[in-house]
C-alpha cells in the first residue's frame, strides 16, 4: 500500500536530482533554469501528498500559488537570459564572470 | 572702630580701594592719562593704609576681639561653605599695615622709576591689583580664599616679572615663576583637600577647634604603613608655602624673577608675596604645633635655604640678583623660625624684613636709575659722593640686615637665632649652626656690594658719570621713609610683639615646643637685649664678616679674583646655582618635554593614528581584499554556496 | 493496482530527470523535462488533486516549457562547447546529491510518515468535485493571497517585457502617453494682431 513515505522518498529523489543538475550544467544556463522547474516540481508533489494524506486543501492552494510563481519567475528568468545572451553572445556560465569583486 | 560705618564696611572698603584703582587704571588705560593712572591707583592704596592704621590701633592699642565674619556665601555643597569672608586679629592688622605701606611707598616710587616707560598705566593696575590679592590672602577666613590670595598673587607676580614681555629673558623668567609656584600650590591644594577630607569643613574657626581632636587620625598612603593625617596636611601645605616663599629646591623662580622691574622686586619678592608662606604657616600654627615631623621638616629647609642660598650672594654680580639670595636667605631665617615654633619671632623677623629689605631693593633701583639701567655692580664703585640720599639710606638697610644692633633686624634675627638654639625637634642643631654661620655670610655679601657699589674706584664709564646724579623725590622720599622703621621699628615693637601677648589667641604653641616662652625669661627689654648681644656669637660673627668685606673689596681688590681662581671648582659649583636650575631643565622639562614627544610622536601618531585608526583601515581593507575573491562572478559558484549551506544547515537541524 | 501506477509513473519522472540534466541537446532536455511534468501529472491525479494535475500539464508544460523551447530557439548556442566539462563535475554533483537525499531520507524514511502515523486517506466518491473544493478555500480563506498572485503575475510580464523590449530606431510608432498629454494650447494659439489699414500697393508686374 502506498504510504506517505513514498511520496516523500520520491519527491527527495527529485531534489537531489535537480541539485546534481545545477553542479553538473555549468555550461547551459537554461540546463540550470530547468533544474530549478525540476525542483519544484519535487517540492509541489510533497504538497500534494501532504494534503492528500491530512485530508487539507491547504496544500494544493499553496501548490496553485507555487505554480504561479513559478510561472512568473521562469518567464522573468528568461527574459533575462535572453537579454544576457544579446549583450554576451553566450550562455556558457564560466564565461559570465562580470560581477567578480 | 568707627562710629558711623560698620567693621565689615571698613574691611570691604580696604579691599576694594585697590581693586578699583587697579580696574579704573587697567579696563580705562588707554583713555586716561597717565596722572590720572597714577592718582587713582595711589588713592586706592593710600586709602586703604590709611585704614589699616585704624585697623591696627584698634587691635594693638584698644584690644578689639578677633572678627571673624561671612562677607559673601558663594556655594553650599554637600553641608560645605564656599564663603568670602574676613578674619581679622592682631596678626592680620599688623600684615595689613605692612603691607599697604610698602605697598604705598612702592606706588609712589614707581611715578620716578616707570617714568620712561610706555607701560605706565599698566604697571600701575598690575600693583593696585597685587595689593588687593595679597589683602585678601591676609584678611580671609577660609582655605578657599586663601587659595585665591594665593593664586592671585601668583598671577599678578608672573605678570609684573614679564613686565617687559618683549624681553626673552623676561618671558622665560615669569614662566618659570609661575611653573615652580604650581608646583607649590599643587601641594598646597593636595594639603587643603586634606583639610576638607579630615574636617569636612573650610572654614579657619571650624578647623582649629577641632584640629585637636583629630591629631591621632591616621591614613593609609601607601599599603601597610599609617601616616599621621595632620603630618600630611602640614607636610603638603608647606609645600605650597616653599613655592611661594622659595624654599629650597623650590628657590629657582627668584633670582630670575629680578627681570622684573625694581619696584615690583621690592613689593612683591622682598616684602609681600614671598611672606605670604610665612604668614600661612603661622596661621596655622594650631595644626603645625600637632606635628613634629612637618616642624623638623620646615627646620631643616629653612636652614639649608639659609645658609647655601647667603652663600650663593657672595659671587653674584648683578646688584638686583645679590639683594635677591639675600632675600632668599632671609626667608630661610624666617621658616627657620617657623620650625623651631617660634611663630612670633618668624612673623617680627618678617615685618622687620619687610621695611629693610624694601629699603634695600628700592635704593638698588635708584642706582639703576641713577647709572641708566645698568645693573653690573663691577661697572659702579665710588657712588657716595653722587648719591648721597640713596648711600645713607642703603647704609641704615644694609647694616639692619646683617643685624647691627639696635637696629631692627638685630632684635629679629638675634631673636630667632636663640629660639632655635633652645628647640629640641632633630635638625635644630644642624639648623641653629646653619643661621648662626648664615650671619657671617650675610655680613660677608652685604658689605661686599655695599664697598663695591658706593666706595672704592669709580668704574663707571665717562658718559654715565657725567649724567650721575641723586633720583628725584618721588624715589628718595621713599627710602627715607623706609629707612625710619627700619631703624626703630625692632626696638619699639619686640617687646610686644615677641614676649607680650600680642598673638594671643592667634598662634597657638604647644608646652614641649615653647622656645619663646624660654627666652623671655632672659629678656630684658630691648636695651638689655642690645647690651647682651654685643657679647654674643652673632655680633662676633657680624664684625668678622664685616672685615672680611673690608679687607677683600677696599684693601686688596685683588684677591678675590686669586681666591675665585684657586677655588674654581667651588666658584663653578655656586656659579651653577648648586646645579638646580640645569637639573629642572634637563631633568624635568627636558624629561617633560621627552614625555609629551614619546606620547604625541608614538603614543599619538604612530598607535592611535597609525595601528588603531589607519591600521583598522588598512587591516578591513586588506582582509576585503582577500575575501573578495569568493565573488566570483560565476552564478554555479553562488549556486553551489547556497546549497552548501542549505545541505549544513539541514544536517544541523536533522541530526 | 495504484503501487504498479505510482511505480511505473515514478520510474517515468526519475529517469526523464536524469535525462534532463545529462543530455547535451538543450532542446531534448527540455522534452525530457515536458516528459517528466506528465509522469508527475499523472502522480498528481493519483493523489486525488486533478485540478493541480490539469493545470500543471496545461500551464507549466504548456506555456512555461514553449517558452522554453522559444528562448532555445532563439539563442544560438554553440553545440561544441556544451559537452566538455560533464565528467570533471560529476563527482562532486553525485556526492552533493547523495548528501542531500541522505539527510532528508533520514527525516522522511522512518517511520515517522508511515501508514501508522498517517493511515490512508479513502478515495472521495464519484460527486467530488477537487475544483469546487479548491475554488471554495480559496477565495474565501486565501484571496488576499490570490489578489497578491494576480499581481505578481502582472509585474512578471511588465518586467519581462520591459526587459526585452527592443526599439527600432527606425520605425515611427505611436507613443501614447505623449498624445494622452496633449493640451490645447500646444495645438491651437490665439494671436492678437491689430487691425491695420492695407495700404493700396499697386500689383507688381506678373511675369507669365
Amino acid at each position: 500500500m502506498l504510504s506517505l513515505t513514498h511520496f516523500l522518498v520520491l519527491g527527495a529523489i527529485m531534489f537531489s536530482i535537480a541539485m546534481a543538475g545545477i553542479f553538473i550544467n555549468r555550461k547551459n544556463v537554461l540546463i540550470l533554469l530547468m533544474c530549478v522547474e525540476l525542483m519544484l516540481l519535487a517540492v509541489n508533489t510533497n504538497f500534494i501528498a501532504f494534503s492528500h494524506y491530512l485530508g487539507d486543501s491547504a496544500g494544493q492552494v499553496f501548490v496553485f500559488f507555487i505554480l504561479t510563481v513559478a510561472a512568473a519567475e521562469a518567464a522573468i528568468g528568461l527574459a533575462i537570459l535572453v537579454v544576457l545572451f544579446r549583450n554576451k553572445r553566450t550562455i556558457n556560465v564560466e564565461e559570465l564572470d562580470s560581477l567578480k569583486g | 572702630m568707627f562710629e558711623n560705618y560698620s567693621d565689615s564696611q571698613v574691611y570691604l572698603a580696604i579691599v576694594l580701594a585697590p581693586l578699583i584703582g587697579s580696574i579704573l587704571a587697567g579696563v580705562f588705560n588707554a583713555y586716561i592719562s597717565r596722572a590720572v593712572a597714577h592718582t587713582v591707583t595711589i588713592a586706592g592704596v593710600a586709602i586703604s593704609f590709611v585704614l589699616a592704621l585704624f585697623v591696627f590701633k584698634y587691635f594693638a592699642f584698644d584690644g578689639a576681639p578677633t572678627y571673624n565674619e561671612t562677607v559673601y556665601t558663594w556655594l553650599v555643597s554637600d553641608g560645605i561653605r564656599f564663603e568670602i569672608g574676613f578674619m581679622v586679629d592682631n596678626l592680620t592688622s599688623m600684615m595689613l599695615v605692612v603691607v599697604s605701606f610698602v605697598s604705598l611707598m612702592v606706588h609712589l616710587y614707581t611715578i620716578g622709576y616707570m617714568h620712561d616707560d610706555p607701560g605706565y598705566k599698566r604697571f600701575f593696575s598690575y600693583i593696585s591689583l597685587f595689593t588687593f590679592s595679597m589683602y585678601m590672602l591676609v584678611m580671609s577666613n577660609n582655605f578657599l580664599q586663601l587659595f585665591f590670595g594665593w593664586e592671585a598673587v601668583g598671577l599678578v607676580s608672573y605678570l609684573l616679572i614679564g613686565f617687559y614681555y618683549k624681553k626673552e629673558s623676561a618671558i622665560f623668567a615669569n614662566l618659570k615663576a609661575f611653573l615652580v609656584n604650581r608646583v607649590g600650590d599643587f601641594g598646597f591644594i593636595l594639603g587643603i583637600a586634606g583639610i576638607l577630607m579630615l574636617f569636612n569643613t573650610l572654614d579657619y574657626a571650624e578647623v582649629f577647634a577641632a584640629a585637636n581632636s583629630k591629631a591621632g587620625v591616621t591614613i593609609e598612603l601607601i599599603p601597610g604603613t599609617q601616616w599621621s593625617m595632620i603630618t600630611v596636611i602640614c607636610l603638603l601645605l608647606f609645600v605650597g608655602a616653599m613655592g611661594k616663599s622659595a624654599q629650597v629646591p623650590l628657590h629657582v623662580w627668584l633670582p630670575d624673577s629680578m627681570e622684573g622691574p625694581t619696584p615690583i622686586s621690592a613689593l612683591i619678592h622682598a616684602a609681600t608675596m614671598v611672606t605670604a608662606g610665612i604668614f600661612m604657616v603661622t596661621r596655622m600654627s594650631p595644626l603645625f604645633e600637632l606635628s613634629e615631623t612637618a616642624l623638623s621638616f620646615i627646620l631643616v629647609i629653612g636652614a639649608i635655604t639659609a645658609l647655601f642660598m647667603g652663600f650663593l650672594g657672595i659671587i653674584q654680580n648683578d646688584i638686583k640678583r645679590v639683594v635677591a639670595y639675600s632675600t632668599l636667605s632671609q626667608l630661610g631665617y624666617m621658616t627657620v623660625a617657623l620650625g623651631a615654633s617660634a611663630y612670633s619671632a618668624a612673623v617680627f623677623h618678617l615685618m622687620t624684613h619687610a621695611f629693610f629689605k624694601a629699603l634695600l631693593f628700592l635704593a638698588a633701583g635708584s642706582v639703576i636709575i641713577g647709572m641708566h639701567h645698568i645693573q653690573d655692580i663691577r661697572k659702579m664703585g665710588g657712588l657716595k659722593k653722587y648719591m648721597p640720599i640713596t648711600y645713607w639710606t642703603s647704609l641704615i638697610g644694609t647694616l639692619a640686615l646683617i643685624g647691627f644692633p639696635g637696629l631692627s633686624g638685630f632684635f629679629s634675627k638675634d631673636s630667632i637665632i636663640e629660639a632655635v638654639q633652645l628647640s629640641h625637634l632633630p635638625g635644630a642643631t644642624f639648623a641653629y649652626y646653619a643661621v648662626l654661620a648664615g650671619v657671617f655670610v650675610t655680613a660677608l655679601y652685604s658689605l661686599r656690594l655695599f664697598f663695591i657699589v658706593f666706595h672704592g674706584e669709580e668704574r663707571m664709564d665717562h658718559h654715565t658719570k657725567e649724567h650721575l646724579k641723586e633720583s628725584p623725590w618721588v624715589v628718595t622720599v621713599p627710602l627715607v621713609l623706609l629707612a625710619i622703621p627700619s631703624v626703630i621699628i625692632g626696638g619699639l615693637t619686640i617687646s610686644s610683639v615677641l614676649y607680650g601677648d600680642y598673638f594671643n589667641g592667634v598662634v597657638f604653641v604647644e608646652e614641649a615646643h615653647n622656645v619663646l616662652g624660654h627666652l623671655k625669661e632672659e629678656f630684658h627689654g630691648p636695651m638689655g637685649m642690645v647690651l647682651h648681644g654685643i657679647t654674643a656669637t652673632p655680633f662676633i660673627l657680624m664684625l668678622a664678616g664685616i672685615a672680611v668685606a673690608w679687607l677683600l673689596y677696599m684693601k686688596n681688590p685683588s684677591v678675590p679674583g686669586k681666591i675665585k681662581q684657586s677655588f674654581s671648582l667651588i666658584y663653578n659649583i655656586m656659579d651653577n646655582k648648586y646645579g638646580f636650575d640645569a637639573f629642572n631643565e634637563k631633568v624635568i622639562a627636558g624629561g617633560t618635554r621627552g614625555i609629551g614627544h614619546l606620547l604625541s610622536k608614538v603614543g599619538d601618531l604612530l598607535i592611535i593614528d597609525g595601528i588603531i585608526v589607519n591600521g583598522s583601515a588598512k587591516t578591513v581593507a586588506w582582509v576585503s581584499g582577500i575575501i573578495r575573491h569568493m565573488q566570483t562572478g560565476y552564478l554555479y559558484h553562488y549556486a553551489f554556496a547556497m546549497i552548501l549551506g542549505l545541505i549544513a544547515l539541514l544536517v544541523i537541524v536533522v541530526y | 493496482m495504484e503501487t504498479f501506477v505510482f511505480y511505473i509513473f515514478s520510474a517515468f519522472m526519475v529517469l526523464s530527470a536524469l535525462m534532463v540534466i545529462t543530455v547535451n541537446n538543450p532542446v531534448k532536455a527540455a522534452f525530457f523535462l515536458v516528459l517528466s511534468f506528465f509522469a508527475s501529472a499523472a502522480i498528481w491525479l493519483l493523489l486525488e488533486a486533478e485540478f493541480l494535475a490539469i493545470i500543471l500539464v496545461i500551464v507549466y508544460v504548456g506555456a512555461v516549457m514553449v517558452l522554453f523551447l522559444f528562448v532555445v530557439m532563439m539563442l544560438d548556442i554553440n553545440m561544441a562547447q556544451i559537452k566538455r566539462g560533464f565528467v570533471n563535475n560529476l563527482p562532486l554533483a553525485v556526492a552533493v546529491a547523495i548528501a542531500m537525499f541522505v539527510t532528508i531520507f533520514f527525516v522522511v524514511g522512518g517511520e515517522s510518515f508511515s501508514e501508522s502515523v498517517f493511515t490512508i486517506p479513502d478515495r472521495h466518491g464519484a460527486d467530488y468535485s477537487n475544483v469546487a473544493e479548491l475554488g471554495k478555500v480559496l477565495y474565501t480563506d486565501y484571496v488576499y493571497s490570490f489578489e497578491i498572485a494576480a499581481v505578481i503575475l502582472l509585474v512578471g510580464i511588465i518586467a519581462a517585457i520591459s526587459l526585452t523590449l527592443r526599439r527600432r530606431p527606425n520605425t515611427r510608432h505611436q507613443k501614447i502617453e505623449d498624445q494622452v498629454a496633449v493640451k490645447s494650447k500646444d495645438r491651437l494659439q490665439v494671436v492678437k494682431v491689430d487691425a491695420q489699414p492695407k495700404k493700396y500697393e499697386p500689383a507688381k508686374e506678373e511675369q507669365k
